[in-house]
């Protein structure tokens, strides 16, 4: 993976841009020793890593602003961070660069029941938006599976999703406004507590932009009220065609469940085994869960479990307590690191439309016999939003190499087959070279357009999402011009 | 110009030599140069997949023929497109271009979205003729930037549409709806509030003043509707006497479409604020007229002629468009909100990189 080469006179003018930041932020807020500059040298894309030149951690949207006005008065590169839970190099530091990490900006700045709102800063992890309204009863929608570690600042740079996306959406349908500042040091507020925007929809085109075109400092985040209750069911098929016709066909029976999980073999037993959450043995497993009162819960259950029966299953299973529902969902929801406990893995995110399901499976098995690396498959049924997980060993040489080309390999054919490269993750550095295999230059083009409405001298976070030699005029310009 | 194909399209708009009006049926009542480019040859659904939740059509489309095809799947556009016709004594058929340009949403917005939350994928032909492709037809897309929210709701001052993809949903078994009959406009957001902060799945809470009644809707299957009913009545019971409405599809399509002003003459504002601000903002208006959407989160408000809402409304939280006037009264006042400088900005760089000839919908949105 290339990144730009560090501009050697931003090195040199390290000493210059610390005395500027130290003059606006705390002396613990800015971090210049390399030897704790590496705690940023990476987000959780691991592969990749490289200290930044200094790292900052602001407190205030002021201290954030002063921090990007210095950085634009002095050209240097910089980088925001949430948690670092990336799994795209989202937050991949260049060595030039200066890591804004907004992890001390953590409160709740208001809680409003009535109109159904959260307003928070953007540090806050996303679990812990939920925890601050559970006590009436209210929740978060938007559920990645870091979600104890993900801040809300890195959700709506990367548009986050989740298991239950299904029915409650993805960040941006629950986003309702940001505070963010751009890279002149501008603070701006976008939308608000009342819905849709007054003008063009800049909220919409800020949620999944990636850090490129500003640090969101606040959200404003609808909040729902829980549903009386959840249970999921367990499915098992033993052959993939037939788990994704039943998708299908449950989807289309006019019921909406709030969740529909695929795993195969592999993922099936290493979650298993970390979870015993009692997932039988099987090719193809489904967790479909729905919501409602016990009675509700029970009707649509009936219905689901109707439309199952018509595929064979070779399990069946609701879940019969709440315990036992926490237990599916952990094993679930800890799939990356329960193969993670197998081998290194590379976890892909294409998003596919559901009824090239069967094809897709067959090809990448296909795929990863001729790669001779194993594939464990784990995915949001419902939305065709798959992570299949390539295991391989970092240690061998060529390994990580031979994984990525198998990878690319299975992205292009998400695109193919009338999908998308990422479902929820983002592009960040990992996918940024195969943009040009989903969007022509002329689609690229006008994403790009924004970025310099935005960012007009391409320095927040500017080596990600776009393939290199497609940014790479906007991304020299200032220097060609000084 | 009426352009058959894409390709066409964006031939004559690399050819023009002057501001065009971008209609699809010309239902909305857009203003602008007397020159139009008209989408509604490019026609027909490409795409329909029940069981992926996916329906891909062409900008010109008439949403009446989408809704039937989706009817005859048992699904339906879930965001509920307001028909403006009637408010706007306008003829001929809405497009499906036409409702993602204006992101048009109804009462079930409160619950399942806007129109943005379901738009997928957009092609559109940008102000030089060329064609632009954003998202796609998969539900989770995190591709690169979100330029299909960019385009809902921008009205065509950023490109043509030439096709859209949605994501479409199941329509349900049954529908029902309480009456609850209330004193004030207070009581009424209390009542809404009840209904969308309980965990009975509100997916339409409205008030109307002149016949005094709160009105909320419960969708899904039968028995689980009935569920709901009967937990939602003593709840709001407490709060004034509950009654169910006799034919609910009828009196969503009435609320959707403000179908209590059809018959009335005047300006018609439609303001979208945060719900517990619409007792105080009503005031605000003294309109001749209000109806209220979204928990109390959307006013439409009838005033006579020529009344600058704006100036009435002074500093306030959320944003109000001026639906219904005459081109004097757009032309003074303004069609949207004006945005705080820095917005504006923002939205003009977009703007000239997108159309930098100034060729669509010139004068429109700021």
């Amino acid at each position: 993976m290339d990144m730009p080469t560090p501009n050697p006179d931003i090195l040199n003018r390290k000493a210059l841009v610390l005395r500027r930041l130290q003059q606006v932020l705390p002396e613990d807020a800015v971090i210049h020793d390399p030897a704790e500059t590496r705690a940023y040298e990476c987000d959780a894309l691991t592969a990749y890593r490289c200290p930044p030149m200094l790292a900052v951690l602001p407190s205030t949207t002021q201290q954030v602003s002063d921090v990007l006005r210095i950085c634009h008065e002095e050209g240097v590169p910089v980088v925001p961070r949430g948690s670092g839970t990336s799994l795209a190099g989202g937050a991949l530091p260049t060595a030039d660069c200066v890591i804004l990490g907004v992890a001390r900006m953590n409160d709740v700045l208001e809680t409003d029941y009535d109109n159904r709102f959260i307003r928070v800063q953007t540090g806050r992890t996303n679990l812990s938006v939920t925890g601050a309204v559970e006590e009436e009863d209210f929740f978060y929608a938007p559920d990645p599976s870091s979600q104890l570690a993900c801040a809300i600042a890195g959700n709506i740079a990367m548009n986050s999703g989740g298991a239950h996306c299904l029915k409650y959406g993805v960040t941006t349908n629950n986003l309702l406004g940001v505070k963010m500042v751009l890279m002149d040091g501008s603070v701006i507020e976008i939308g608000g507590a009342h819905l849709d925007a007054g003008g063009l929809d800049l909220l919409g085109l800020i949620c999944g932009s990636e850090g490129q075109l500003g640090v969101v400092t606040e959200a404003t985040l609808r909040i729902l009220r829980k549903p009386e209750g959840a249970r999921p069911v367990l499915m098992g098929f033993d052959d993939n065609e037939v788990a994704g016709q039943c998708v299908s066909d449950i989807i289309k029976s006019g019921i909406l469940p709030v969740a529909i999980e695929f795993m195969d073999t592999l993922c099936i037993k290493a979650c298993e085994n970390f979870a015993h959450a009692g997932y039988p043995d099987c090719t193809a497993l489904l967790i479909v869960e729905v919501e409602g009162s016990e009675a509700e819960i029970d009707d649509q259950l009936a219905k689901i479990i109707e439309i199952a029966k018509r595929h064979n299953p070779v399990e069946l299973r609701e879940s019969q307590s709440a315990e036992e529902s926490a237990k599916i969902w952990l094993g679930r929801k800890s799939a990356f690191g329960a193969m993670g406990q197998m081998n290194d893995y590379m976890c892909l995110d294409g998003t596919i439309p559901v009824s090239s399901l069967p094809e897709v499976l067959r090809r990448i098995g296909e795929l990863s016999k001729e790669y001779g690396l194993p594939v464990g498959n784990v995915f949001h049924a419902g939305d065709g939003n798959m992570h299949p997980l390539i295991l391989f060993d970092a240690n061998k040489p060529g390994d990580l190499e031979k994984c990525e080309a198998f990878g690319a390999e299975i992205l292009k054919l998400c695109v193919d087959v009338g999908g998308c490269l990422t479902g929820e993750h983002g592009v960040g550095i990992e996918k940024r070279d195969l943009m040009s295999h989903q969007y022509a230059l002329v689609d690229l083009e006008a994403q790009m357009a924004v970025k310099d409405v935005f960012d007009p001298d391409w320095l927040l976070n500017p080596a990600k999402v776009f393939p290199l030699d497609a940014s790479e005029a906007r991304r020299t310009a200032r220097l060609a011009a000084e | 110009m009426k352009p058959e194909t894409e390709a066409e399209l964006a031939e004559m708009v690399a050819g023009l030599q002057h501001p065009v009006r971008i209609v699809g049926g010309g239902t909305r009542g857009v203003p602008g140069p007397e020159a139009e480019i008209n989408t509604s040859g490019l026609n027909g659904i490409t795409l329909y997949e029940p069981g992926a939740l996916t329906l891909v059509a062409q900008a010109g489309t008439p949403v009446a023929e989408i809704e039937a095809a989706l009817d005859a799947e048992g699904q339906q556009l879930a965001f509920e497109p307001m028909d403006h016709r009637g408010l706007l004594g306008t003829k001929a058929e809405p497009t499906i271009g036409g409702v993602v340009a204006a992101n048009i949403s109804g009462p079930r917005r409160i619950q399942s979205g806007a129109c943005r939350d379901f738009l997928l994928g957009v092609r559109y032909v940008d102000g030089t003729g060329q064609v632009v492709k954003n998202g796609g037809r998969v539900m989770k897309n995190v591709t690169g930037y979100d330029l299909v929210k960019l385009m809902a709701g921008s009205w065509g001052t950023l490109g043509v549409l030439t096709e859209v993809s949605l994501k479409v949903l199941p329509k349900p078994e049954t529908v029902a709806t309480l009456a609850v009959q209330v004193a004030d406009i207070d009581s009424a957001v209390q009542a809404m509030s009840v209904g969308l902060n309980s965990p009975f799945q509100v997916s339409g809470a409205a008030y109307d003043p002149q016949d005094g009644n709160a009105y909320l809707r419960v969708e899904g299957f039968q028995d689980s509707v009935s569920y709901r009913l009967k937990q939602l009545t003593p709840l709001l019971a407490k709060i004034g006497q509950v009654s169910e409405v006799a034919d609910p599809i009828a009196t969503w399509r009435a609320i959707r479409d403000v179908q209590a002003f059809h018959s009335h003459g005047g300006d018609v504002w439609r303001i979208s604020v945060k719900p517990t601000d619409a007792p105080e903002i009503s005031e605000r208006l003294s309109a001749d007229q209000t109806l209220f959407d979204w928990g109390g989160g959307l006013i439409w408000a009838r005033v006579p002629q020529g009344t600058d809402l704006r100036a009435r409304l002074g500093r306030f939280d959320g944003h109000a468009t001026l639906v219904r006037a005459t081109e004097e009264t757009v032309k003074a006042f303004g069609r949207f909100q004006p945005e705080p400088m820095a917005l504006q900005a923002l939205t003009r760089g977009i703007r000239q990189r997108f159309d930098p000839r100034g060729v669509f919908n010139p004068g429109l949105m700021g």
